[in-house]
């Protein structure tokens, strides 16, 4: 009977630990989620690393239980006196020294594991890999597609990272204010952005996805709100995002969206951002110029869209508050034509 | 579990260690105390430079900071307890987070095991005093004032809020603009000057002072620890003292150190902060380490196994402490191969705690344990810090680590380590040595609600927060949005931390109600071996009627079927105490201990003075160091009492 209550408990306690994982599992900003081969050799390690800390923990454990339940059946009595007899106290030297041994074997297993796996992260393998810049900022990525033979082609966006599905990316970094750090764990660890230090990774992404990410490193006020997307997409789809990415943002037709881009260019907006094909070139700000086919809004807080991006607009403060950008005072019809104009930025 | 059975060869007063027989006791005893009184009143308490009496101001102003840095998490996991909770906003929560990470490192967990150790070594080793009675006072002064300007700068909104970690340039004169860092940065500088003043007084003590036959190997192992501890902080503190002061120089005088624009490096700072921040988690640890052996040793009722091992260990242990920092910059552009002898040091480390680990069981196995409160959270220590310590060999691993660093994974980590491997043995600690001290025994009933609340709630706290580390939730986030799926355990997390709340609120209550009522400790409540427990509870101010004669690692034990030997003939109209050789601790000399004086204060006031109008101006370095220098002058004004040995005259006495 007791043995069916105790087979019960263990039952449950494992149906509890596997709800555990599953909840961990179904994050879309995971570690135990990999999509990319970097996180997926990452989380094979971590099932390792888990899988033998728990055995140990539980044969140490044990043992202390043991040693607990052993003295408890010994007369009580000053141990101080009879800790002299020899053969007890030398198979005790054994034990100690043989949990010593095999503690220092373990670690050494953990290592030749461990400095296995960094070395097979450290190269990148397959094809020729694409190259993204990212510079942190406080608190968006500015995020750059150089076109090295055509520098025209530069691609400069924001906070939205698209990636072939299958070819590795290699990321340059560095941070234009204070230390960042890039993570999206569902493709790899992080990687540190430091003034004045570039500093490169790679990565590859194995499953099509949108995957989350977001600074790890405390970057000051709303390090919390600083986040971004990797939109990880067949090679043919990224092939033509990136195509119309490089086109400058277009004349609009329709007169609201007209008046919508004076109001850009006469109002505050154009002191920081830039929308290329317009007089805006301020860097200070993420580049606006395709603002419109970004899924989200001040660094992945928001979902892009017309009433987020209205009240982004008026008060940004309220929405991360410390962040950047001051509050803005439109009149309704200016506002409606900006965020006019603003909609055609595909 | 039987427990708490008192062994009947104690209960016989006449068998009781430390009984001394000695003819002229009363009279010795009179005249020690007139000669040690400090007197009582205001002015007493701010002149005194009685090891005991400092050290449990120390101890009592590190718990309250303790308080308060709790209380800082608790509204860390109010606000936190679901996604977009508006409790407080980000501004207060940066400073919450860089509060209580400085206040538990600086003002709570290296003051209050070096403030324990100031209390106990004196009197474990059989001497009177520390070595430096008056700067030992003014260690605690400066303690005092740096933990006060942190808070009152917190209360009129300039706390600090860019970790206690203050990595640049977010902690530069460009990011932080202000008076917030700098009020940080000098905090550090006291409380430097204060563990720097704590490690000269144990290291000094414990060399030259032991009592005579307390050869460095019958020293008890808090001893050792205590001293390996405070040779790690003289090692490790000039870093932060050099990094500390580089950015208080960059933030007020526009140097360059951190700036990269001009030529100085932001990875610069990350190295010398760890290289002081590392050690520093061993500095916490490795005392605590000391008091999980005395706590087994009486609990079990035997010498704690494999002595050499375990000093052997802790000595390792500090050792590698020095060679892990890099493991706290995986993330940064460091070559791998590099940093992979910083995964070996941070792998290895693992083996000397575990042959503690082992050497305890080992004891336990073959003693005979009561389960007080006090043993209770020594077994609590393996239950939470070998989880910390496995999860702590996983995050020495470099590719995991990319995953876990900066996020709740580590969080939960060191607070395995640091609440399992520091916080339980100190609570135990509390619990072995509380009668000691106060006379009184704390409440076993409320001893045991304390310390199961304390374990559950510290496992429902930190456990989750493995899981939501893995599932991408960075640290020092104030909110987080409901689409991360977090809510729910941060929810349990929270519910946790109240558990924990509670625990400690029974704690307070349990000191308090046995302050009032507590039952009479006697000299030797437990029956354990060490010398602090031969002399009165509470021990009188001059620490053991006679300096005792030891003759093996535990003295009370060898003696309890005898006498302990003393040493007679030192004077006792003045403060006078034995000096003894470092290895063997044979006598070499009679040393007069200063006694009570102002200057400490005075000299804490100006040079903590200079140190705070610094935040405001140069002059403030300026006009302190002139009132230091004449206190200073004051202090070390040679001074000759009518019977004191001049030079000439000294010599070696022999003490039979």
């Amino acid at each position: 009977m007791i043995a069916g209550g105790l087979r019960r408990s263990a039952a449950r306690g494992g149906g509890i630990l596997l709800a555990g994982l599953f909840i961990a599992c179904s994050g879309f900003q995971s570690a135990l989620d990999p999509k990319g081969t970097k996180a997926a050799t990452i989380s094979q390690l971590t099932l390792f690393l888990v899988i033998t800390a728990a055995v140990v923990y539980v044969v140490v454990i044990a043992g202390l239980l043991f040693a607990m339940r052993r003295a408890s059946t010994r007369p009580l009595a000053f141990a101080h006196d009879d800790i002299e007899e020899p053969d007890r106290e030398r198979t005790r030297i054994r034990w100690v020294a043989s949990a010593a041994a095999a503690s220092a074997l373990i670690l050494l297993l953990f290592m030749f594991v461990d400095v296995s796996a960094a070395r097979s992260l450290s190269q990148v393998g397959g094809l020729r890999p694409l190259r993204i810049d990212v510079v942190g900022h406080q608190w968006w990525w500015e995020v750059k597609y150089p076109d090295l033979g055509n520098p025209h082609n530069t691609v400069e966006t924001a906070n939205e990272i698209h990636v072939p599905v299958g070819r590795p990316v290699f990321i340059k970094m560095t941070s234009d204010d204070v230390i960042h750090s890039f993570w999206a764990p569902n493709l790899d660890g992080k990687k540190d952005l430091i003034p004045g230090h570039e500093t490169r990774t790679w990565f590859r992404a194995d499953t099509a996805g949108v995957y989350r990410g977001q600074c790890a490193e405390f970057c000051g006020h709303q390090h919390a709100k600083m986040a971004f997307f990797i939109v990880a997409e067949p090679r043919a789809k990224f092939e033509s995002w990136l195509t119309s990415q490089q086109s400058p943002a277009s004349t609009p037709t329709d007169s609201l969206a007209q008046a919508g881009e004076r109001v850009f260019l006469s109002a505050s907006c154009a002191m920081c951002h830039s929308i290329s094909g317009t007089g805006a070139g301020s860097k200070y700000g993420p580049d606006l110029t395709h603002l419109a086919s970004r899924r989200t809004i001040a660094s992945g807080t928001l979902p892009n869209n017309v009433g987020n991006l209205a009240g982004w607009i008026l008060d940004p403060q309220s929405i991360k508050p410390g962040a950047k950008m001051p509050p803005n005072q439109l009149d309704p019809a200016a506002l409606q034509a900006l965020l006019a104009y603003l909609g055609t930025l595909k | 579990m039987a427990h708490a059975q008192a062994l009947p060869a104690f209960n016989d007063p006449d068998r009781r260690p430390g009984t001394l027989t000695i003819p002229e006791e009363d009279e010795t005893r009179a005249r020690l105390s007139s000669s040690w009184d400090e007197g009582s009143g205001l002015w007493a308490w701010l002149t005194s430079t009685n090891h005991k009496s400092i050290a449990k101001r120390y101890i009592v102003t590190a718990i309250i900071f303790f308080i308060l840095g709790g209380l800082e998490a608790g509204m860390m996991r109010a606000q936190l307890s679901r996604p977009e909770n508006r409790f407080i906003g980000p501004d207060l929560y940066n400073q919450i987070f860089t509060m209580h990470g400085s206040t538990m490192m600086f003002l709570f967990a290296v003051p209050v095991m070096e403030a324990i150790g100031l209390y106990l070594v004196p009197i474990m080793i059989g001497t009177r005093n520390v070595a430096f009675p008056r700067l030992n006072a003014l260690g605690y002064w400066m303690y005092l004032f740096g933990g006060v300007l942190l808070y009152v700068a917190f209360f009129y909104n300039t706390g600090p809020d860019a970790g206690w970690f203050a990595y640049v340039p977010l902690s530069g004169p460009q990011y932080s603009p202000g008076k917030r860092m700098d009020v940080w940065a000098q905090m550090i500088t006291f409380t430097e000057i204060a563990a720097l003043i704590g490690a000269v007084e144990i290291v000094t003590t414990i060399f030259k002072q032991r009592a005579p036959g307390m050869s460095l190997n019958r020293m008890p192992l808090f001893v050792w620890a205590q001293l390996i501890t405070a040779f790690m902080i003289i090692f490790a503190l000039p870093s932060i003292v050099v990094s500390s002061t580089m950015l208080a120089m960059d933030r007020l005088v526009d140097t360059h150190f951190f700036n990269p624009a001009e030529g100085g490096d932001a990875l610069l700072w990350q190295h010398l902060f760890w290289f002081f921040g590392h050690p520093e988690v061993y500095i916490i640890f490795i005392p605590a380490l000391g008091m999980l052996s005395s706590i087994i040793e009486a609990f079990t009722r035997r010498p704690i196994f494999g002595y050499p091992a375990m000093v052997l260990s802790l000595i390792t242990t500090a050792f590698l402490g020095f060679g892990l920092w890099v493991h706290h910059m995986f993330a940064t552009p460091l070559p791998l191969l590099g940093q992979s002898f910083f995964t070996a040091a941070s792998t290895a480390i693992a083996l000397p705690s575990g042959v503690q680990i082992f050497c305890w069981i080992a004891t336990i196995w073959s003693g005979r344990p009561r389960y007080t409160t006090s043993f209770l959270f020594a077994i609590g220590f393996f239950f939470l810090f070998i989880i910390g310590g496995l999860t702590g060999v996983m995050v020495a691993s470099i590719p995991f680590d990319l995953q876990a660093h900066d996020t709740y994974f580590v969080v939960s980590h060191f607070h395995y380590v640091l609440i399992g491997g520091a916080v339980f043995p100190l609570f135990g600690a509390i619990y072995l040595w509380f009668p000691k001290v106060t006379g009184r025994l704390l409440s076993e009933r409320l001893g045991k609600w304390n310390f199961w609340l304390f374990f559950i709630g510290m496992n429902v706290t930190f456990f989750p927060m493995h899981i939501l580390g893995l599932m991408g939730m960075p640290r020092r986030v104030y909110t987080y949005l409901p689409e991360m799926g977090w809510g729910g355990l941060n929810l349990l997390v929270s519910m946790g931390a109240v558990i924990i709340v509670s625990s400690v609120a029974v704690f307070l209550a349990n000191v308090w109600v046995s302050l009032r009522a507590g039952v009479p400790a006697g000299d030797n409540p437990w029956e354990a071996a060490t010398l602090e427990w031969a002399t009165t509870s509470p021990p009188p101010s001059y620490g053991h009627l006679f300096i005792p004669v030891v003759e093996g690692r535990d003295p009370l034990w060898d003696a309890r079927n005898g006498e302990l030997a003393v040493v007679t003939g030192l004077r006792t109209d003045r403060h006078e105490g034995l000096l003894t050789s470092i290895m063997d601790a044979e006598p070499e000399h009679r040393y007069e201990f200063k006694g009570p004086t102002i200057l400490p204060l005075l000299l804490a006031i100006f040079g903590g003075g200079a140190i705070i109008l610094a935040i405001f101006t140069p002059w403030g370095v300026t006009v302190g160091s002139i009132m230091s220098a004449i206190v200073l002058t004051c202090w070390f004004w040679p001074t000759i009492s009518p019977d004191h040995d001049t030079p000439r005259h000294r010599r070696r006495e022999r003490i039979a």
